[in-house]
């Protein structure tokens, strides 16, 4: 691998991982869950981001698109679903807090 | 790799920041929507054009209106309730910033002797004949995954019988 490619593969992979651990930290401190539902999506964008310049360094684009193209139809359905499951606990707890959440506990 | 390039993953991170950040839940999912549009324009810098459509129309467009609507559908915190979670807030997220700036510091120091193994020369290079010839298995996934989320949100939304 030339070095000017892997420089590249740097920067970008820098930016992946600060991506990777804001999504991550902000699932990890908050209660409220529509703000897990958006640090899971930046966590995604981190693994989409990471994809793309994998593609694009080993010259396999055609191929990463399409596995990109997989990966956003799979998060497209996450979100949608976890957005059902977040307003039916709201309406049964009139609360978005994972705290306050206690029908689930043996 | 040009100043732009720079200049928009610089721009990817700080709307990322901001996204957990900022203390209203709308302003937070406007946020979410641009870092996805940000993220788009890195994809098509990257030769990904279709790849970036994606995530402009699907990521920028769908999911951004999804979270606006559910944050719309749900009620807003009472004031006590506001002033205990911006205290909440200010404790959680002061670790956030400082973590980021040590942990690139770090990272950028580390020496960049790793070499990874280049797999083979791509066969096809037209995106729509990769999907539809070599991960026609992908395309059936994603059908199942689409009917599995349609029935999930059909069976949460469903109206009990009176």
């Amino acid at each position: 691998m030339i070095l000017e490619s892997f420089n590249l593969f740097w920067f970008f992979g820098l930016t992946v991982i600060m991506l990777f651990v804001i999504g991550l930290y902000y699932v990890l401190v908050t209660y409220n869950l529509i703000r897990v539902l958006i640090g899971l999506e930046i966590i995604v964008k981190a693994v989409t981001l990471l994809l793309v310049v994998a593609g694009y360094m080993t010259k396999h684009v055609a191929l990463v698109q399409s596995l990109v193209i997989t990966l956003i139809v799979i998060e497209a359905v996450l979100i949608t679903v976890a957005i059902g499951v977040v307003l039916g606990l709201h309406g049964k707890n009139d609360s978005l807090d994972a705290r306050r959440i206690r029908n689930l506990k043996g | 790799m040009t100043l732009l390039d720079i200049f928009l993953l610089v721009l990817l991170v700080c709307s990322a920041l901001a996204t957990v950040l900022i203390r209203s839940l709308l302003r937070s999912g406007i946020a979410l929507a641009f870092t996805s549009a940000v993220l788009s324009m890195i994809i098509f810098r990257l030769n990904s054009p279709v790849a970036a459509v994606f995530e402009l129309s699907v990521c920028t467009g769908l999911i951004s209106v999804l979270f606006i609507s559910t944050i719309s559908l749900t009620e807003p915190r009472t004031r006590d309730e506001k002033l205990q979670h911006t205290k909440e807030r200010l404790r959680k997220f002061w670790y956030l910033p400082f973590i980021l700036v040590v942990g690139g510091i770090i990272l950028s120091q580390i020496n960049k002797t790793i070499s990874f193994p280049l797999p083979a020369p791509e066969t096809e290079t037209d995106v729509r004949l990769v999907l539809w010839n070599l991960r026609s298995l992908d395309l059936l996934g994603q059908i199942i995954v689409l009917l599995v989320g349609v029935f999930g949100v059909v069976i949460l939304f469903k109206e009990k019988k009176k």
